[in-house]
């Protein structure tokens, strides 16, 4: 495609998310890493990449055991090979717990073998030997060697066990700022992701959806099947497929199909969601996930009682590149291609459609615009191996925005009650909390502060199980219960008269010296937090500001936070947030302020904004213009402090954004009085008037 | 459908495609140009956005046939390698998270300090509010289009 001229009907090209280039000449080390003649070090990423930057980490702690010089660090992404790796998933801010002792051993084996093959050819002995930079070093007699000029032989050497790890202080990598690794392609604008997969002969397919609730009563599809372009209009399984050889084409295509509906089970709305959610926080004889104490006594003695509820609607994920895949079904083999979050299972999944063994199915990762856990789901990518199956031919499904946010597998609407006692002093002695939510799992978590620190205590949830779709969403249930109970606890401590930061503290200080039943959490760490984002943030020394603040614990981190409310020019806004963190050892530095940062502003905007309300079956929101998402003006400062620790690494991806929303509506409080319940908070009567926005 | 001859990157391209396909789907369904991404396609989060002749455009609602004689630039072609100095703010921010939406950002802001080479901070967020970025880069965003500024001097 050089120069003037060039003719160009309608003709495929091949595009594919970067393919691995399997390098011959390399040796091979284990399933991590290999090294060529000249220095190049290839380190494969097995996990998929939703932006949580795990393709730049995982390589830095192998090239960090290793010594290896990154500038000559090569990494590619590998795909789903259950021989070579485990756990090759995105979910839970669970990859750097699952895999930071292998990928170190991984690093500082091969380096070993590398140490002997050179104490073999200089004939001394390994403990006379050091690395540095690509080089095993003989000291004593200034020689050295590179790492590419050993491999050959180091592979042959024994792979030795309990090999000896790093020093955190002797680190070079971990900890620093390194940048991600796929930066070049991204700002030039290479094909990365699974949308930008094309092939030869390639349809692509939309897919119109059902209601929530409903089936096909009649289908007409004449009209779609005469439009230019459209190869195929295919009914399966309560949906109607368009497939065609364009994007535009397909898009037109499918504006005229006619699909009539009939009711199939329930079809709800969210107005009776929100009754019937309010009616299970009064279901009686519901099976507690803790209990501990005397629950009914205490209530009933108490000097006061608080009750308090939190209400949270369906999210959309809203991932900035909507669904897709790419799927080829032949008889000699199944090839996927696509934006995965759980690959694994995607296969499986596949397998299990087509009847297929799953030896048969290659599945390749591609680099994702988001995933926030809505790629946990396989139902695109088996829309894809269904349609390929049926048609012959390879196929990519795009779902439009509209498909992705009307679409379900949303994150579920929840209710939350609260209740705490107190004495006549101000004592915290009875707490009890149920969560309710549609399609929600369960949504309490039984062992969360103020297990171990309050006497009398009791928490339980109830699922309502509904047609409409939900998955898991960035920090499930924990996305909305961060801000619930960090919202009540801040009312507690005001209903105590005692500063908030001080009284967490005090009940901190309880649960570690007289806990009742058991504690799950690390009171250290979360004291380490606090104080720290309390010096941080100057802590109610300037009483100008309006400062509301949270700490909680998720997927193994720490996080406290302190949100700024200012009075500029007549106007309350949200100036800035400081976020104390402990999660362990920081592997990248530029990753994980961004992971915490972006966590923050997606917890505020998703509180502040969104919400997907349903009628009949049917969501009211289908794109950007009535689904708002957070934009550059709506941000505040943010602040990120992480606490020093030897700790290994714990999760980063999730754990800022449930704190974040909470110490919003803290400092809203504080500025004015009132109180926010129910997300969106612009949809709040106390929020009439504010938009909170800072001034840039 | 109807024929086309498109001026894009400094190259020609002929296409045959319904008149009212918009940009972004000739660009990547028939050009091979898949820089230029989809987000929402009714003009909203600026995923999409490229320069007509010069000016930041959202290509999902620029039907092809209203380009003409215009002058396209799209991601790729915004410099040879990257070297453009917002390409290497970018790069030396570590701007992208996920990544999608930032060839989106990286238009917006070329053509925004062509014509504000010396933007003011509020300048900058008020050039970049119509492009969503769902992992939140804004800071880095903001820090980036700064940090460019400087370099164009
Ligand atoms: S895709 Fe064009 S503005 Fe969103
Ligand atoms: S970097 Fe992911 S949407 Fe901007």
């Amino acid at each position: 495609m050089v120069g003037g001229g060039f003719l160009l009907s309608f003709r495929w090209f091949e595009l594919t998310a970067s393919p691995i280039q399997t390098v011959a000449e390399d040796v091979n080390f284990n399933s991590y890493l290999s090294i060529a003649p000249n220095d190049v070090i290839t380190i494969f990423a097995p996990n998929p990449e939703v932006g949580q930057n795990i393709k730049t980490a995982f390589p830095m702690i192998v090239a960090e055991e290793l010594d290896a010089d990154w500038t000559k660090v090569k990494i590619v992404q590998a795909h789903l090979d259950t021989k070579k790796f485990e756990r090759q998933a995105t979910a839970g801010s669970g990859a750097m717990q699952h895999s930071w002792e292998r990928l170190r051993k991984a690093g500082a084996t091969a380096r070993w073998m590398l140490m002997e093959a050179a104490a073999k050819r200089w004939d001394v002995s390994v403990a006379t030997l050091t690395t540095d930079n690509g080089f095993v070093w003989h000291k004593e007699s200034g020689r050295k060697l590179s790492y590419g000029a050993l491999a050959t032989e180091a592979a042959t050497m024994k792979v030795p066990d309990g090999i000896k790890l790093k020093a955190k202080k002797d680190y070079k990598l971990i900890g620093k700022p390194i940048h991600n690794t796929d930066n070049a392609e991204m700002i030039t604008g290479k094909p990365l992701y699974g949308i930008d997969t094309y092939r030869e002969g390639m349809l692509i397919a939309m897919i119109e959806r059902p209601p929530f609730g409903a089936k096909i009563k009649s289908v007409e599809t004449a009209a779609a099947k005469a439009m230019p372009g459209i190869v195929d209009v295919i009914t399966f399984k309560n949906k109607v497929a368009v497939l065609g050889k364009s994007t535009w084409q397909v898009t037109k295509a499918r504006k005229l199909l006619k699909v009539e509906y009939e009711p199939d089970g329930a079809v709800e709305s969210t107005t009776e969601h929100n009754t019937l959610m309010k009616q299970l926080l009064d279901k009686a004889d519901v099976k507690p996930s803790r209990k501990d104490g005397d629950i009914e006594a205490v209530f009933k003695t108490a000097a006061q009682v608080i009750t308090r509820e939190y209400q949270a609607p369906f999210l959309s994920h809203a991932c900035m590149e909507p669904m897709n895949f790419f799927a080829h079904v032949r008889p000699e083999g199944v090839e996927l291609i696509g934006p995965a979050q759980l690959p694994e299972d995607t296969r499986k999944n596949v397998a299990k459609l087509l009847g297929v063994d799953i030896e048969k199915i290659t599945l390749q990762m591609t680099r994702m615009g988001g995933g926030f856990g809505r790629r946990q789901r396989s139902d695109y990518s088996m829309e894809a191996a269904e349609l390929s199956s049926m048609t012959k031919a390879p196929v990519k499904v795009m779902w439009t925005r509209e498909d992705d946010m009307q679409g379900g597998q949303y994150r579920p609407a929840m209710r939350y009650r609260f209740q705490a006692a107190l004495d006549e002093e101000g004592n915290w002695i009875g707490y009890r909390m149920r969560g309710v939510g549609i399609n929600s799992g369960n949504s309490a978590r039984p062992d969360h502060f103020p297990a171990g620190a309050v006497a009398n205590f009791l928490v339980d949830s109830i699922d309502h199980k509904s047609p409409v779709t939900t998955a898991p969403w960035r920090a499930p249930s924990e996305n909305f219960l961060g801000f619930a109970e960090q919202s009540f606890f801040d009312e507690i401590a005001t209903a105590a008269r005692r500063d908030p930061i001080e009284y967490r503290l005090a009940y901190l200080d309880k649960a570690q010296k007289t806990p009742v039943g058991a504690v799950k959490y690390d009171i250290e760490r979360m004291k380490g937090v606090i104080k720290l984002v309390a010096e941080k943030s100057n802590w109610g020394k300037n009483k100008q500001l309006y400062q509301g603040f949270s700490a909680y614990f998720s997927h193994g981190s720490y996080i406290a936070q302190v949100a700024e409310i200012e009075m500029k020019n007549g106007n309350l806004v949200l100036q800035k947030m400081y976020a104390a963190v402990d999660c362990g050892v920081v592997v990248n530095l530029s990753g994980a302020y961004q992971q915490v940062k972006g966590g923050i502003i997606d917890g505020l905007g998703h509180a502040l904004y969104g919400e997907v309300t349903l009628k009949d079956g049917v969501p009211a929101q289908k794109n950007f213009d009535t689904y708002r998402l957070i934009r550059m003006k709506e941000v505040p400062e943010v602040e990120v402090y992480f606490v020093d620790s030897d700790i290994n690494p714990t999760g980063l991806g999730e754990p800022a954004l449930p704190p974040a929303a909470a110490a919003l509506a803290n400092a809203f409080f504080k500025a004015t009085g009132k109180r926010l319940y129910h997300q969106p908070f612009l949809k709040e009567e106390a929020m009439k008037g504010q938009t909170l926005h800072p001034i840039s | 459908m109807a024929n086309y001859t498109l001026k894009i990157n400094n190259k020609t391209y002929r296409v045959e495609v319904e008149e009212d396909t918009p940009l972004l789907w000739v660009l990547r369904d028939h050009l091979g140009l898949v820089g230029t991404k989809y987000g929402c396609g009714i003009g909203q989060c600026g995923a999409c956005t490229i320069h007509l002749n010069g000016t930041a455009v959202r290509s999902c609602v620029l039907p092809v046939s209203a380009i003409g004689k215009q002058k396209v630039t799209t991601i790729e072609g915004l410099s040879a390698h990257g070297e453009h100095p917002v390409q290497q703010a970018w790069s030396e921010v570590d701007v992208p998270q996920c990544g999608y939406c930032q060839a989106g950002q990286i238009m917006t802001a070329s053509a925004f300090l062509n014509k504000t080479p010396k933007p003011t901070p509020a300048q900058i967020t008020e050039a970049m509010n119509g492009n969503v970025c769902r992992c939140g880069t804004y800071h880095r965003i903001r820090e980036a289009v700064a940090l460019a500024a400087s370099k164009l001097k």
